[in-house]
C-alpha cells in the first residue's frame, strides 16, 4: 500500500510540468495553431485575390463593350480598326477541345485505372503506374511541338486510313458486345428452350452482319476523309487527352485502392464474378474519386495553353458543319497567351480588358464545375451510405 | 553495449562538428568572392549593355549584328524575339535600349512613348521583302495582288479559282503582334479590311514556314530572310522578291526593317544602330537574305 502510494506520487510528479513549461507549450500550441491556420488562409486568400484581380480588369471590358458582341458574335478582330471583339467561336473551340479530350481521355484513363488496380497482378502495376504517371512530367511544350511537327502532318498524308483504324479499334469491341447483348434481351422472354437458341442463333448472326456492315461501310467512308490541315480540333483533343490521362488514372486508380479488400471479398463471397465486382461494387464505390479524376483530367485540358496554341491552327471559326473536328479552332487560353504582348494600355483599353474578360470566364467556368463535381460527390456519398 | 559505445559518439560529433565549422568557413569565403565578383562584373557591364527586344523577323540580323558587336567592342549586346508590337512596348517601358520593328511604329505607339517621356527615333536597316510562299507540290506560281487579297480575305476558298488543284486554301497569317502581319496587311488587304476567320495564326516565321512545307494546300507569307527549299516562292503581279525587285521598289509586297531609339542614339547605340552602314554590315545583311537600302 505504501509502496503503491510512493509509485503513484513519482508518477505524478513525473507528468506534472512546472508553470514556466505550461505556459511555454500554451504558447507553443497557440503559435503553431496560428500558423497552421494562416497558411490555409493564405490559400483561400489567393484564390480570392485572383478573383478580385482579373474580375477589376475584366469588368472595364464589359463597361466599354457590353455583353452581347463578347458572347454572340465570333468576329475576333481585336487589332484592326475598328476592332471587334466577338469571342463567340474562341468559347466553342475551347470547349470543343475540351470535350474532345474528354471522351478519349475518360473511357480510356478509367479502363487503365481498372486494369491496374483489379486485374493485373500487383507487381506489374508497381512498374506500370510509375511510368504511366511519367506522362505528366513531359513539359507541355514537348507535347505542342509532337502535336505541331509530327501529328499534324501524319494526319495531313494518312488522315482518312488513321480515322479508319481508330474507327475499327475503338468501336468493334463495344459493338460485338451490343450485338451479344442485344440478342441475349431478345431472347430471354421465350420460354421454349429449342427455340430460343435458334432464334438467339439467327439474331447474333442478323445483327453480327449488320454490325459489320456498319463497321465497314463506315470505315470507307472515314477511310475517304481528306484532313485538309493537320493543326485542328482533331489534332488538339488527341494530344490534351494524352497530357489528362495520367491524371485520370493515377487519381482513379487511388480511389479504386481505396475501396478496400473487404467491399471485394464481400461481393465474390455473395457469388459475383469479377466483372460483375467490378462494375456493381467497386466502381459504384469509388464513383465519387473518379468523377474527381475526371474533373481534374478536363480541367487540365480547359487550362492548357502551349498545345493549343501551337497546334489548333487558332482560326477564329466555328467549324462547318458544328462538330466539324477536322477544322482549325482557337481557344480562349491561346487567345489570351498569342495576345498578351501586344494588348497593353497603350494600344487601345478594350483590348487589353477583354483577355481579362476570357481569363474571368475560364475562372468561373472551373469553379462552376467544381462545384457541381463537390455536389455530385455528396449525393453519392449519400446514396452509398443508404440515406 | 550503449554507455560503452557512448564516448566514441562523442567523439565523432566532437570531429564532426569541428569539419563542419571549417566547410562551412570555406563554403562562406567562396560565396563572399563569388558575390564580390559577381558585383564587379555587373558594375562593370552597367551602361555597356545593350538590349534589344522586338520582331522575329528582324531577330537573325539582330543576333548577328549582336555577335559582331560583341567580338569588336566587348559590347555585350542581348536580343529578345516577341514580335514587333512587344519591342514598341519595351521602349516605352524602358526596358529595351533599342526595338527592333518590322513595321512603322503606329501613331497610339507614338503617343503613348511622348505621354511616358520617351522619345522614338527611326533608322532603317533594311529591307524585307515579304515573299508570299506555298507547298512545293503547288502548280500554281503567280498570283495577284489582287487575288491574294480576296484569298486572305475569305472571298477565294478554292485554288481552282486562281489555276490550281480543286482544294480548299488553307489560310495561315501571322499574330497579332508580328509586324509581319501588321505590314502584309497593310500592303496587300489594306486597312480595316479583316482577314478571315478561317485563317490559321502562326507565331512565328518558322513555324509559318514549316506549316507550309507541310501542308499541300496551305499559303502563306515569311520574311524573304527566312525562304528556303522547303516552300516554293510565288511571284506578285508576275514579279518574284529578288533583291533588285525590292531595291528598285517594282515587288509590291516589301517593307523597311527599323531599329527605334529612344531620342538621336548616341556613343555605343549609335556605333550600333550604323552598323548596317558599314561595309561589314551590309555583308551580313545580304547573307541573311535581307536587302541592302
Amino acid at each position: 500500500m505504501a509502496e503503491e502510494s510512493l509509485g503513484e506520487s513519482n508518477r505524478t510528479n513525473a507528468f506534472v510540468l512546472s508553470a514556466r513549461k505550461r505556459t511555454m507549450q500554451k504558447v507553443i500550441k497557440t503559435a503553431g495553431e496560428g500558423m497552421l491556420f494562416a497558411a490555409a488562409s493564405f490559400v483561400a486568400v489567393i484564390v480570392l485575390f485572383i478573383f478580385y484581380f482579373v474580375a477589376r480588369d475584366a469588368v472595364p471590358f464589359f463597361q466599354i463593350r457590353g455583353f452581347s458582341e463578347f458572347f454572340t458574335s465570333s468576329n475576333w478582330y481585336p487589332a484592326d480598326d475598328p476592332a471587334q471583339f466577338g469571342s463567340l467561336a474562341i468559347i466553342y473551340g475551347s470547349l470543343m477541345v475540351t470535350l474532345g479530350s474528354a471522351l478519349i481521355a475518360v473511357p480510356m484513363g478509367v479502363a487503365a485505372a481498372i486494369c491496374l488496380s483489379d486485374i493485373l497482378p500487383f507487381s506489374i502495376r508497381q512498374y506500370a503506374k510509375p511510368i504511366i504517371e511519367m506522362l505528366a512530367a513531359i513539359p507541355s511544350v514537348a507535347f505542342g511541338f509532337f502535336a505541331l511537327v509530327i501529328l499534324a502532318p501524319l494526319l495531313q498524308n494518312n488522315g482518312g486510313p488513321m480515322l479508319m483504324w481508330a474507327w475499327w479499334i475503338l468501336v468493334s469491341p463495344f459493338m460485338i458486345l451490343a450485338v451479344i447483348v442485344i440478342s441475349d434481351l431478345l431472347t430471354t422472354k421465350i420460354t421454349d428452350q429449342k427455340r430460343r437458341q435458334q432464334l438467339h442463333i439467327f439474331f447474333l448472326i442478323l445483327f453480327g452482319l449488320l454490325s459489320v456492315f456498319l463497321l465497314f461501310k463506315v470505315g470507307t467512308i472515314l477511310y475517304g476523309i481528306q484532313i485538309l490541315t493537320g493543326t485542328n480540333a482533331l489534332n488538339v483533343s488527341i494530344i490534351l487527352s494524352f497530357m489528362a490521362l495520367p491524371t485520370i488514372v493515377s487519381v482513379s486508380e487511388d480511389a479504386l485502392q481505396a475501396v478496400g479488400r473487404e467491399i471485394r471479398e464481400g461481393s465474390y463471397a455473395l457469388g459475383a464474378t469479377r466483372a460483375e465486382t467490378i462494375i456493381k461494387t467497386v466502381l459504384p464505390a469509388a464513383s465519387s474519386g473518379i468523377l474527381a479524376a475526371v474533373i481534374l483530367g478536363i480541367m487540365r485540358a480547359l487550362g492548357e495553353t502551349m498545345v493549343v496554341w501551337m497546334a489548333s491552327g487558332n482560326s477564329s471559326q466555328i467549324p462547318e458543319p458544328w462538330f466539324n473536328y477536322l477544322q482549325a479552332i482557337r481557344t480562349l487560353t491561346a487567345t489570351i497567351a498569342g495576345d498578351m504582348g501586344e494588348a497593353d494600355q497603350v494600344t487601345g483599353s478594350a483590348r487589353f480588358h477583354v483577355l481579362f474578360a476570357m481569363g474571368l470566364l475560364l475562372l468561373v467556368i472551373s469553379f462552376i464545375s467544381n462545384l457541381v463535381s463537390e455536389r455530385i460527390v455528396v449525393r453519392q456519398r449519400k446514396i452509398l451510405s443508404g440515406q | 553495449m550503449k554507455f560503452q559505445s557512448y564516448p566514441v559518439a562523442a567523439y565523432l560529433v566532437y570531429k564532426c562538428k569541428k569539419t563542419r565549422i571549417k566547410t562551412m568557413i570555406k563554403k562562406i569565403s567562396l560565396f563572399v568572392v563569388l558575390l564580390a565578383v559577381t558585383l564587379f562584373a555587373t558594375a562593370g557591364a552597367v551602361g555597356n549593355t545593350l538590349v534589344l527586344d522586338g520582331s522575329t523577323t528582324v531577330g537573325p540580323l539582330a543576333k548577328t549584328f549582336a555577335a559582331y558587336f560583341t567580338k569588336k567592342y566587348g559590347v555585350r549586346v542581348t536580343v529578345s524575339e516577341s514580335g514587333s508590337g512587344n519591342g514598341a512596348k519595351s521602349l516605352i517601358n524602358g526596358s529595351c535600349t533599342i526595338a527592333t520593328m518590322s513595321r512603322a511604329m503606329k501613331a497610339a505607339e507614338i503617343a503613348a512613348a511622348r505621354q511616358k517621356g520617351v522619345n522614338p527615333v527611326a533608322s532603317i536597316v533594311a529591307l524585307d521583302g515579304l515573299a508570299m510562299v506555298v507547298h512545293p507540290a503547288n502548280p500554281v506560281r503567280s498570283l495577284t495582288k489582287a487575288q491574294i487579297s480576296s484569298i486572305y480575305r475569305g472571298a477565294i476558298t478554292n485554288w481552282r479559282e486562281v489555276g490550281g488543284p480543286n482544294t480548299r486554301i488553307v489560310v495561315i497569317q501571322r499574330e497579332s503582334n508580328s509586324g509581319t502581319e501588321e505590314s502584309f496587311k497593310e500592303l496587300v488587304i489594306g486597312k480595316g479590311i479583316p482577314v478571315t476567320g478561317s485563317a490559321e495564326t502562326q507565331s512565328s516565321n518558322g513555324s509559318v514556314k514549316s506549316r507550309v512545307s507541310t501542308t499541300l494546300s496551305a499559303i502563306g507569307f515569311l520574311g524573304h530572310g527566312f525562304v528556303d527549299g522547303s516552300v516554293k516562292v510565288i511571284a506578285v503581279n508576275g514579279i518574284f522578291p529578288t533583291v533588285a525587285a525590292v531595291k528598285n521598289g517594282t515587288y509590291p509586297v516589301s517593307r523597311p526593317l527599323y531599329f527605334y531609339t529612344n531620342g538621336q542614339p548616341s556613343g555605343v547605340v549609335k556605333q550600333f544602330v550604323d552598323l548596317p552602314k558599314s561595309a561589314e554590315g551590309k555583308r551580313m545583311i545580304t547573307e541573311l537574305g535581307f536587302i541592302n537600302r
